[in-house]
């Protein structure tokens, strides 16, 4: 290991409900879907109709205006439903799994002697594309740009986040196809970031890539913050970012020729009444995995954590970047004087609340937002839970006037919406920081292209 | 609770478009929320979000000040009746004191939230918490004699023009209640300046022990002659170091007493509500500059020792409360050094070479909010410069 770049700035959330390391055996759900709303900018061309057979890596839609990236089906089965929302917009297309697991042949690769040009086509035909995305914008990447570098972060740093090590464990070889699958797209490194504390073998004794690791409170596992420390992002440059399972699932591409779509995800949270592991798809449906599994009251279901995943309902589908499940109180009750009250229950950065004298208390926090909105009128929040050589609160307020220059200048291409999110957790006036990012993300796209 | 919930929910429906009392709809809003936090939940990025809140800032802000507003009290009392001559005991002091202040928090809070809750009926938005710490600085500001409808007059021109016309809390460019302070010192300087109106019953004439001077310590040091030493303000006077720390001096009601704002100062930064770094500053700069002072010792007031000039006047009440006030102050945590150091450097300068201010701590403030864009413009300048150097070194 090389390098070892310390973060200061940030925080970590102290949570109840972090996942045991234990492998839970629930029913494999039926449903499995694929939405086309967790793609910023998307817009979907249906490949399919409800009743057609598929199987595990058919597409079910594609890019109108990039037709080579499709999204395929995680599993083989038959499509049951197409889901529209306002102006017949697609929300999701949900397969019907008949457990069989067939699945497209895509045809192995040779890495050492395969072109660049033939491993994006069949990246871009096996479904595995969506997966690479791409900063600036955190988007998916454009395949006809060569990056300057592609990251990986080997750790999750936010609130109850599964551990990557155990997540991997015994699929060294699957990696190691992946990542120099990975270093023959870009002209520089394949970049790791790993857990300074711990990190397993699976990404340290990797061979081509450039290791580094990282120490301190998150969002030190937010790829772009480590981006930031090891080759920040300047005007006109790209990097690709992939995730550690996403690498798994392209090493599977090209050891076995097909789409792999197995996730291991953590079922976290304070209101389940088991946390474990569970071995899965992408796009699973959730039922299964929390039926029976949670306590009373009105609940809130989240694909992934609780700074940037989606609230899912108890019967939605986990999304396609997500690697966990958490489940909250949805708190929505009044609370009597509250902001006056000692908040013995009350999780807060500033020491208003007595709880910070409660030491390592583990919190249980509902999505309540704890105050109405207002103006920004704190200052330094921000910056306090940002590691990044980057003026939020300026940014923010470029973005709100619309200033592109600005923010171009105050470094809006460095930036995705969870590098954010701890601000928006932080702020006194519960501004939406990672709405308000992705809008000057949006403006910005459209100003570019 | 519960019942008061129900309570609350039946009667909500009058309050909404098109119910009896909509004109009320701010007005019922705002006790609605001070009674309950509402249940709004997530609906975009985080799910979960910190306690605080802007009502708990403010409300911490206010608990701040409790020291010094009971302080003042105590010694608007204490003044009075030193002013007489006459024996009174502690609770007689509270007791006037009491009957001289509270008047001047109620006319201040009330006439504040009056205009705050027209401006969000108007603008139909939510009311908003800023007041609550502006509604007690005001009356903490001001002399204890100062007419009430003064007081009024001047929260409503701070209110509006100081803030609302800028789109409300968070918006303002000037601290609000700094601007009340402004107005009533340019429009009525002679309720705001002279010997006889920091000592309550004073300007009324009432009897006055023989030799008793109501001129505070900064008006008093002023006038001083050069070679005749300190006066009133050496050591075992009554405006000695010692007095000025305690408070024990005449002065606006909540300024004198450098050890209660002390105590709201710890109450603040062990909270983390003010910047510590704004504060510190501002005491540095002051520091600095009276020890530059005392090096050339011109005339008397140059020659105040600099420990003792922290302690008179607004200084200290300024550094804690004031400048820290984030929406006015600068905004970048470099910015915050420089801003607060020129606020105490200000204070000292206008106070020891334009006698006519010696309050130069509120100038100061209102001269450094103006220029606190300014300051942060340049480091934001120089965070874009640094990205584009990055770029070239690379490139």
């Amino acid at each position: 290991m090389s390098d070892i770049i310390r973060i200061k700035r940030g925080l970590d959330i102290r949570l109840l409900g972090k996942a045991e390391k234990v492998f839970g055996q629930p029913e494999t759900p039926e449903l499995f879907a694929v939405r086309p709303t967790e793609f910023p900018g998307l817009v979907p061309k249906l490949a399919v109709k409800p009743g057609d057979k598929v199987k595990a890596g058919t597409p079910l839609f594609y890019d109108k205006y990039r037709t080579d990236v499709k999204f395929v089906s995680p599993v083989s089965g038959e499509v049951q439903v197409v889901n529209r929302g306002e102006r017949r917009r697609i929300l999701e297309v949900v397969v019907k799994s008949d457990n069989a697991n067939s699945a497209e042949d895509f045809g192995t690769i040779n890495v050492a002697s395969a072109k660049r040009e033939e491993i994006i086509e069949k990246l871009l035909a096996s479904g595995l594309w969506p997966f690479v995305k791409q900063r600036p914008y955190n988007v998916i990447a454009n395949p006809s740009d060569t990056p300057k570098a592609i990251f990986v972060s080997a750790f999750d740093s936010s609130p109850l986040a599964p551990d990557y090590d155990f997540i991997v464990e015994g699929q060294e070889k699957e990696f190691q196809a992946g990542i120099e699958a990975l270093s023959k797209l870009t002209e520089g490194s394949v970049n790791i970031g790993v857990n300074n504390e711990a990190a397993s073998k699976v990404f340290t004794s990797v061979k081509g890539a450039k290791v580094t690791a990282f120490e301190g409170p998150h969002p030190a596992g937010n790829v772009g913050v480590q981006i930031h420390h090891v080759s920040p992002i300047n005007k006109g440059e790209v990097v690709w970012t992939v995730q550690p399972q996403e690498v798994i699932s392209i090493g599977k591409l090209v050891l076995e020729g097909v789409y792999d779509a197995s996730r291991v995800i953590a079922l976290t949270g304070s209101e389940l009444d088991k946390t474990c592991y569970i071995k899965t798809k992408v796009g699973a449906n959730i039922k299964n995995y929390v039926d029976g599994n949670v306590k009373e009251g009105n609940l809130r279901y989240i694909s992934g954590n609780v700074l940037t995943g989606e609230n899912i309902g108890a019967d939605g589908y986990l999304g396609s970047y997500a690697s966990q499940i958490t489940v909250i109180p949805e708190g929505d009750v009044a609370e009597f004087m509250g902001w006056a009250a000692p908040g013995l229950n009350k999780f807060s950065v500033s020491r208003t609340f007595f709880t910070w004298l409660c030491g390592k208390k583990e919190f249980q926090l509902n999505a309540n937002l704890n105050g109405g909105r207002r103006a920004i009128i704190m200052s330094g929040q921000y910056d306090k839970v940002l590691p990044m050589d980057i003026l939020p609160e300026f940014l923010l307020k470029a973005i709100l006037t619309e200033d592109i220059d600005k923010m171009e200048q105050l470094g809006i291409y460095e930036l995705a919406e969870e590098d954010l999110a701890l601000c928006e957790f932080v702020c006194t006036s519960k501004t939406e920081v990672q709405k308000i990012l992705r809008q000057g993300i949006g403006l910005m796209i459209k100003e570019m292209s | 609770m519960k019942a008061l919930r129900n309570f609350l929910d039946n009667i909500k429906p009058n309050f909404e478009k098109g119910g009896k009392f909509e004109k009320l709809h701010s007005t019922f809003d705002a006790f609605e929320t001070l009674l309950f936090v509402p249940d709004h939940t997530s609906k975009s990025g985080t799910h979960i979000h910190d306690g605080i809140d802007s009502k708990r800032t403010m409300a911490m802000v206010v608990l701040a000040l409790v020291p010094a507003l009971l302080f003042g009290i105590y010694n608007t009392g204490f003044q009075h009746f030193l002013a007489l001559g006459t024996e009174a005991s502690f609770w007689e002091m509270i007791g006037y004191g009491a009957l001289k202040v509270l008047p001047l928090v109620i006319v201040s809070y009330g006439v504040g939230l009056g205009v705050e809750f027209m401006f969000a009926q108007i603008r139909g938005h939510e009311v908003q918490e800023g007041f609550l710490v502006s509604g007690m600085l005001i009356p903490l500001i001001v002399p204890a004699d100062i007419p009430l409808w003064m007081v009024a007059v001047a929260t409503v021109f701070a209110v509006v023009i100081g803030k609302e016309v800028f789109g409300g809390t968070g918006m303002n460019i000037w601290n609000p209640a700094l601007i009340a302070r402004a107005f009533l010192f340019f429009a009525y300087p002679s309720k705001m300046s002279g010997d006889l109106i920091w000592v309550s019953g004073m300007s009324k004439g009432e009897g006055i022990v023989d030799g008793f001077s109501g001129a505070t310590a900064l008006g008093e040091a002023a006038v001083l002659k050069s070679g005749e030493g300190l006066g009133r303000l050496a050591d075992g006077g009554a405006y000695d170091l010692w007095n000025s720390f305690i408070g024990l001096i005449p002065g606006s009601i909540g300024e004198t007493s450098t050890l209660a704002i002390l105590l709201g100062a710890v109450i603040l930064l062990i909270t983390g509500i003010a910047n510590w770094k704004i504060m510190l500053s501002v005491f540095a700069g002051g520091y600095i500059m009276a020890l530059g002072f005392n090096a050339i010792g011109v005339n008397e007031l140059m020659n105040v020792p600099a420990l003792h000039q922290l302690c008179l006047g607004g200084f200290a009440f300024g550094a804690v409360f004031m400048a820290t006030d984030p929406v006015s102050g600068a905004r970048t945590e470099q910015g915050k050094w420089i801003y607060g150091f020129l606020i105490g450097v200000f204070a000292i300068l206008i106070r020891v070479f334009n006698p006519a201010y010696p309050e130069g701590v509120m100038l100061a403030i209102l001269l450094m909010n103006t220029f606190a864009p300014l300051i942060d413009h340049g480091f934001v300048q120089s965070n874009i410069k640094r990205r584009l150097k990055r770029a070239k070194v690379n490139a």
